[in-house]
C-alpha cells in the first residue's frame, strides 16, 4: 500500500512542476533579448580601454561594429509581436499534465515494474535466514568466525564442503583455496577445489579446474577423484580412448569397496571403453524410429530373452559378459552382480571358459 | 519498494520529457510565455526524478539486492564498496542511466541559469533537449531497464568484470559522458537556431560556454581512459586506435573545431551557420559513439543481428536525429543572417584553417573506425584498420595544424599581418630549430622523425609563451609594468596560452615514447636480475595474497640504479574466482615525467614468471599535456567577460598594440 501511496505523490509532485508556471499568469519575465547582450558589450570595450588591453583604434572599430549590429536588433524586437497568454492554450496544456502523466507513467510502469516485488538486500535476508534454516545459520556463523580469523585452515576446511553441497560454488572455490593456504596442501583438496570450480562453470572442466586435477595428482598419483575428472576432461575434450585409458586404471588400482565404482564404470560403457552389448541388425533399425519408453522396453525385452537362454545354456561365455554389460548400461548393478556369479557357477567347472570370462569381466572393469 | 520507486521515477522521467517536448514548442509558436515557461519547471523536475532514479539504482547495489536483476548480474556482496558504486555505470543499463542523468543535469542547469537567453529560444533549447531524453528514456525502459527483477533472488551475485574493478571507472565513464553528454546542449541551440529561423548574440554568448565544459570533461576523460588502459591492460600501450576510442576521439576532434568556431561566432558574430552544422555534427558523433560502443556492433556486425533490439533502436535514434537535424539544416540554413565578413589572412582565416583541418582529421578517423563494419555488412569480409592507418592519415594533418598553432593568436581579427606574426615568432622558430639540433646531436644515428616532431613541440610551446610575451611587452618596457599587464590580461588568453602549450607537452610525450621506450620481455626466477635502461631490477620473490573478493600473486622487484636502492616495485596478478577471469596489476615507478613499468605474465611449472618491463621515457607527459588542456579551457570557462573581438581598423595607424586576446 505504501508504494501506491509513493507513487501517487510522485505523480502529484510531476503534475504540479507543469501546471505551475501555466498558473504564474500575468507575470511574465520576457528572458534576455540580443539587445541587452550588444549593450553589455559596448561597456565591456570600454573597461579593456581603460585597461590597455586594445588601443583606441582598434576600440572604435568595434564600437562601430557592435553599434550597427545593435540598432539593427533594437529595430528587429521593436517589430516583434509582443508576448501574450492565451488561456485556451493553457487549459488544454494542464489537461495534457492532469491526464497524460498518470496515463503515460502506469501505462509503462504496469507494462515493465514488478509492484508486489519488495526489496531484498542481502543484509535483510541473512537474518531471516538464520531464524529459519539450521543449516544456513550454522554457515553464517562459520563464516563469521573466518571474516575475523582468516587463516583459520581446519574452518575453511569444515566449511568448504558444505558450501559446494549447498551449490555456493564460488564460495567453496574461495574455501578450498584458503583451507589449502592455511591447512596445507592435499591431493584431496585439490580435487575437491576443481570439482568445486567446475561446479561455477556448470559441470565443465575448464583450464582452471583441470589445473587443479593436475595438482592433485602430482600429489598422489592414485587420487581416485583427481584422475576421474581428468578422465572426464579428456572425455569432454573428445579424447575418449584416453579417458578410457585412465578410468580402467583407477578401477584397477581402486579398492573393490570403493563408493565410486559405479559411477566410473558407467562412465567407462559411456565412452566406450566397454562395448555395448550389439544388437540383431534389424533390431537397431528398428529401435531408431522408436520412442525413448519403447526403446527401453524393446531392450529390457531383449536383455530378459538373453537371461531366460543363459539359465538354460550357461556355456555360452560371450552371451554372459554381454548380459552382465547390459546390466551395467541399464544401471541395474544388483543384477548384473547376480547375473556374474551365475556365470561364475556355470562355467565353473571348464577352466578354459573360466578363464575367458575373468578377463571378460576384467574388461569392464569387474573384478576378476 | 526502493527498486520500484526507482523504476516508476524514470517513467514519470520520460512523462515529463514527453511533455517538455511538445508544450514549449506550441508555446513559442503561439506566444505565450506561460506555456514556453513549462519547459523550465519540467525540466528541474525531471532532473530531480531521474536523479532519484539513479540514486536509487545506486543504493540497490550498495545494498546487494540481487532481487534486481541488473546487481545479480554485475555486483557481488564481497566487493568493496566503492566498487559496488562504481559497479552502478560498469554494465550496459547502469551506463545508460548515467547518460540520461548526465543529460537531464544539463538541461537543468539550462533551465536555472538560462535567465539572460530570449524566452522563445530557451523554450525551444529545452524542448529539443527533452526530444533527445525521451528517446534515450525509451530506449532504455524499453531494450535495456536496470530495474527488471527476479522473482527468486539469487544469494549471490556474478560480479563485475575485474578489468573494470578499478578507480578508473569511478572517474572516467562520467567524465567522458559530462562530454559526449554536454555537447547536447549546443546541438538543441543548433536545432533551436534552425527551429526559430534566427541566430542572436545571446546565441553565441551562450553556446561556447558550454561547448567548452564539454570540451574540458571530454579532454579529461579521454586522457584519464588512455591513462587507465595504460596501466590496466598490462601492455604499456596507451593508444590502440580501436573503435572504441576512436568513438570519443571523433567527437573530440569535432567538438574542438567546434570550440574554436564559436570563438570566432561570439567575438566576432561571423561564421554562424558553419558552427550551426559542427555543433549538429558534433553531437551526432558523439551520439555515433554511444552507438557503436552500446549496440554490440564492434564485437561482430553478427553480434548486432543476433540480437538487434538495442542495437536497431539506437540505430533508429542515430537516424531519426542525425538525420532529422542535418535536413532541418538544409531547409533553414540559408534562410540565417550571414556574419561579418573578414580577410583570409586574419584570425579569423586562421581558425577556419583550424577547423578545415580538424575536420578533415575527424573524417579520417570516421572512415577508419567505420569503413571496416561497411565492408563486413556489404560483402561480409573482416579486416581491421590499425595504427598505420591512422599513422598515415593522422600525421600529415596534425603536423600543419600544430604550424599553425602558434599563429593563429598572433593574427589581428578581420585582418593580420602574417609577416609581423612570423617575426614575433622568430624566438620560437630559433628555439625549435635549437631544440632539433641538440635532440639530433644527442640521439645521433637515431630516429630521423623524432627529432624534427620534438622541434615542432618545441615550437608550438615557445609559440605559446611568445604569445603571453608579446601582450605583455617582455623586454620592450620594464619588467614591473609587464608584470602588471601579465596580471591584466584577460583569463582566456591564459587559457589560450595554457592549452596549446599542453599540445607540444602531449607530443613530446608521444614522440619520446614511441621512439626511446626500451622493454625487457622474459621469465623471471626468484633472484633472478633483468637491466632495463640502466636499472637493475630483481624479482625478490613470489608470495599468494588474499583480496577481498580475488586472489592476487605479487612479485616483489628490488629497483636499483648503479648500485643504489632506488626503489620497491610489487606488480601482482589477480585471479577473480567469480568469473573466473584474472587481471594483471601493473606495478608504474614514476621518476619525473618518465616511468619504469612492470606487468606479469604467467608462471610456468618450473616456478619463473614470464615478466614484462618497459622504461618509458617522458611517458606523463602524454597526459600532462591534455591536462593542461583541460586547465586552460577552465581559464577561459572562469572568464565571464563578454568577448568583443575588437578589429583591427582598415587603416591601421599604429602597430604598437595589438588586438584583444
Amino acid at each position: 500500500m505504501t508504494l501506491w501511496f509513493v507513487f501517487a505523490l510522485m505523480t502529484v509532485a510531476a503534475i504540479f512542476a507543469v501546471l505551475w508556471p501555466l498558473s504564474r499568469r500575468g507575470r511574465t519575465d520576457s528572458g534576455g533579448s540580443e539587445v541587452v547582450v550588444y549593450r553589455d558589450q559596448l561597456a565591456e570595450i570600454d573597461r579593456d580601454l581603460a585597461s590597455g588591453i586594445i588601443g583606441a583604434a582598434e576600440a572604435d572599430a568595434a564600437r562601430i561594429e557592435i553599434s550597427r549590429r545593435l540598432l539593427a536588433a533594437a529595430d528587429a524586437s521593436g517589430r516583434e509581436e509582443p508576448v501574450q497568454g492565451s488561456l485556451n492554450l493553457r487549459r488544454s496544456a494542464a489537461i495534457v499534465a492532469l491526464v497524460g502523466l498518470p496515463v503515460i507513467a502506469s501505462g509503462f510502469y504496469l507494462a515493465l515494474g514488478s509492484p508486489r516485488l519488495g526489496d531484498f538486500p542481502l543484509a535483510e535476508r541473512s537474518r531471516v535466514a538464520d531464524a529459519n534454516q539450521p543449516l544456513a545459520n550454522l554457515v553464517a556463523q562459520v563464516e563469521a568466525h573466518l571474516e575475523k580469523n582468516p587463516t583459520d585452515g581446519r574452518g575453511w576446511t569444515v566449511l568448504a564442503p558444505v558450501l559446494s553441497r549447498l551449490g555456493r560454488y564460488d564460495d567453496a572455490v574461495r574455501a578450498y583455496r584458503n583451507a589449502i593456504t592455511y591447512a596445507g596442501d592435499s591431493a584431496d583438496r585439490r580435487a575437491d577445489l576443481g570439482e568445486a570450480m567446475m561446479g561455477t562453470a556448470g559441470g565443465v572442466v575448464t583450464a582452471e579446474a583441470k589445473a587443479e586435477f593436475e595438482r592433485a595428482v602430482a600429489l598422489n598419483g592414485d587420487d581416485a577423484k583427481g584422475n576421474y575428472f581428468l578422465g572426464l576432461a579428456a572425455e569432454q575434450d573428445g579424447r575418449k580412448a584416453d579417458a578410457a585409458a585412465l578410468w580402467q586404471k583407477i578401477l584397477a588400482k581402486g579398492p573393490s569397496d570403493a563408493p565410486w565404482r559405479p559411477l566410473v564404470q558407467a562412465a567407462l560403457v559411456r565412452v566406450g571403453g566397454v562395448s555395448a552389448p550389439a544388437l540383431p541388425d534389424g533390431a537397431v533399425a528398428a529401435a531408431k524410429d522408436m520412442s525413448e519408453a519403447d526403446r527401453g522396453t524393446m531392450i529390457k525385452g531383449m536383455v530378459d530373452r538373453l537371461a531366460t537362454r543363459l539359465k538354460t545354456n550357461g556355456d555360452d561365455v560371450e552371451g554372459w559378459l554381454r548380459l552382465v554389460r547390459a546390466y551395467l548400461v541399464m544401471g541395474e548393478r544388483d543384477k548384473a552382480m547376480s547375473a556374474l556369479s551365475d556365470a561364475r557357477q556355470a562355467v565353473a567347472n571348464n577352466a578354459d571358459r573360466l578363464r575367458q570370462l575373468n578377463e571378460g569381466l576384467k574388461n569392464l572393469g569387474l573384478d576378476g | 519498494m526502493i527498486a520500484e520507486s526507482g523504476h516508476y521515477a524514470l517513467v514519470l522521467a520520460l512523462a515529463l520529457a514527453l511533455i517538455q517536448s511538445i508544450v514549449p514548442i506550441v508555446g513559442a509558436r503561439w506566444r505565450d510565455a506561460a506555456l514556453m515557461n513549462v519547459a523550465r519547471s519540467t525540466a528541474l523536475a525531471q532532473l530531480l526524478f531521474v536523479a532519484a532514479s539513479f540514486a536509487a539504482l545506486v543504493t540497490l547495489h550498495v545494498t546487494s539486492d540481487f532481487s534486481v536483476a541488473n546487481v545479480y548480474e554485475n555486483s557481488h556482496s564481497l566487493k568493496p564498496l566503492l566498487y559496488k558504486i562504481t559497479g552502478v555505470w560498469g554494465n550496459h543499463e547502469g551506463s545508460m542511466l548515467l547518460w540520461v542523468s548526465i543529460l537531464a543535469l544539463f538541461g537543468g542547469l539550462v533551465a536555472v541559469f538560462g535567465n539572460n537567453l530570449p524566452l522563445s529560444l530557451r523554450a525551444h533549447v529545452l524542448a529539443v533537449q527533452a526530444w533527445v531524453a525521451s528517446a534515450f528514456y525509451l530506449f532504455i525502459l524499453i531494450t535495456s531497464n536496470p530495474f527488471l527483477r527476479i522473482a527468486n533472488p539469487p544469494i549471490e551475485g556474478r560480479d563485475l568484470n575485474p578489468v573494470l574493478q578499478d578507480i578508473g571507472l569511478a572517474v572516467h565513464p562520467p567524465m567522458l559522458y559530462l562530454g559526449y553528454v554536454g555537447f547536447s546542449i549546443s546541438f538543441s541551440f543548433a536545432v533551436a537556431a534552425l527551429l526559430e529561423g534566427r541566430i542572436d548574440a545571446a546565441w553565441a554568448r551562450w553556446v561556447r560556454p558550454w561547448t567548452l565544459m564539454a570540451w574540458i570533461f571530454l579532454t579529461l576523460g579521454i586522457a584519464m581512459g588512455s591513462y587507465w588502459a595504460y596501466y590496466e591492460l598490462g601492455w604499456g600501450g596507451w593508444w590502440f586506435w580501436d573503435p572504441v576510442e576512436n568513438a570519443s576521439l571523433m567527437p573530440w576532434l569535432a567538438g574542438t573545431a567546434l570550440l574554436h568556431s564559436a570563438l570566432v561566432m561570439e567575438k566576432r558574430n561571423a561564421l554562424k551557420v558553419w558552427t550551426v552544422l559542427l555543433s549538429i555534427l558534433t553531437f551526432s558523433l558523439s551520439l555515433l559513439g554511444t552507438f557503436l560502443v552500446r549496440s554490440g556492433v564492434l564485437t561482430s556486425v553478427h553480434a548486432f543481428a543476433t540480437d538487434p533490439t538495442r542495437g536497431v533502436f539506437i540505430l533508429l535514434i542515430l537516424f531519426v536525429f542525425i538525420g532529422g537535424s542535418l535536413s532541418l539544416y538544409a531547409w533553414r540554413a540559408p534562410a540565417l543572417k550571414q556574419g561579418g565578413l573578414f580577410a583570409p589572412i586574419s584570425r579569423e582565416g586562421a581558425l577556419v584553417l583550424n577547423n578545415l583541418l580538424l575536420t578533415t582529421a575527424c573524417a579520417t578517423v570516421f572512415i577508419g573506425t567505420l569503413y571496416p563494419l561497411a565492408l563486413e555488412v556489404l560483402t561480409g569480409e573482416k579486416i581491421s584498420v590499425g595504427a598505420p592507418f591512422f599513422n598515415f592519415t593522422f600525421a600529415p594533418l596534425f603536423v600543419p595544424l600544430l604550424l599553425a598553432v602558434p599563429f593563429g593568436p598572433l593574427l589581428a581579427w578581420k585582418r593580420g599581418d602574417l609577416l609581423g606574426a612570423a617575426q614575433r615568432l622568430m624566438v620560437a622558430g630559433i628555439t625549435a630549430l635549437v631544440a632539433i639540433a641538440l635532440v639530433f646531436a644527442w640521439t645521433y644515428g637515431g630516429a630521423t622523425l623524432a627529432p624534427l616532431a620534438i622541434g615542432l613541440a618545441a615550437f608550438v610551446i615557445m609559440g605559446a609563451l611568445c604569445d603571453l610575451a608579446e601582450r605583455v611587452a617582455l623586454f620592450r618596457i620594464p619588467l614591473s609594468l609587464s608584470l602588471r599587464r601579465a596580471g591584466g590580461l584577460p583569463r582566456a588568453t591564459w587559457g589560450t596560452a595554457f592549452a596549446h602549450a599542453g599540445l607540444g607537452i602531449a607530443l613530446i610525450g608521444i614522440v619520446c615514447e614511441t621512439t626511446w621506450n626500451s622493454e625487457y620481455i622474459g621469465s623471471m626466477k626468484p633472484d633472478d636480475v633483468a637491466r632495463v635502461a640502466g636499472y637493475e631490477l630483481r624479482l625478490d620473490g613470489l608470495n599468494p595474497r588474499q583480496g577481498p573478493n580475488f586472489r592476487e600473486m605479487v612479485a616483489q622487484f628490488t629497483v636499483t640504479r648503479d648500485g643504489e636502492k632506488v626503489s620497491v616495485m610489487t606488480p601482482s596478478k589477480r585471479n577473480f574466482t567469480t568469473r573466473g577471469a584474472s587481471t594483471t596489476e601493473a606495478a608504474l615507478l614514476t621518476r619525473g615525467a618518465s616511468q619504469l613499468y612492470i606487468s606479469l605474465g604467467d608462471t610456468s611449472a618450473d616456478g619463473t614468471i614470464a615478466v614484462r618491463i618497459y622504461d618509458k621515457p617522458l611517458v606523463l607527459m602524454i597526459w600532462w599535456g591534455p591536462v593542461l588542456m583541460a586547465f586552460g579551457g577552465l581559464l577561459s570557462l572562469s572568464d565571464r567577460r563578454l568577448r568583443v573581438g575588437a578589429p583591427k581598423p582598415a587603416k591601421a595607424a599604429a602597430r604598437a598594440l595589438q588586438a584583444a586576446e
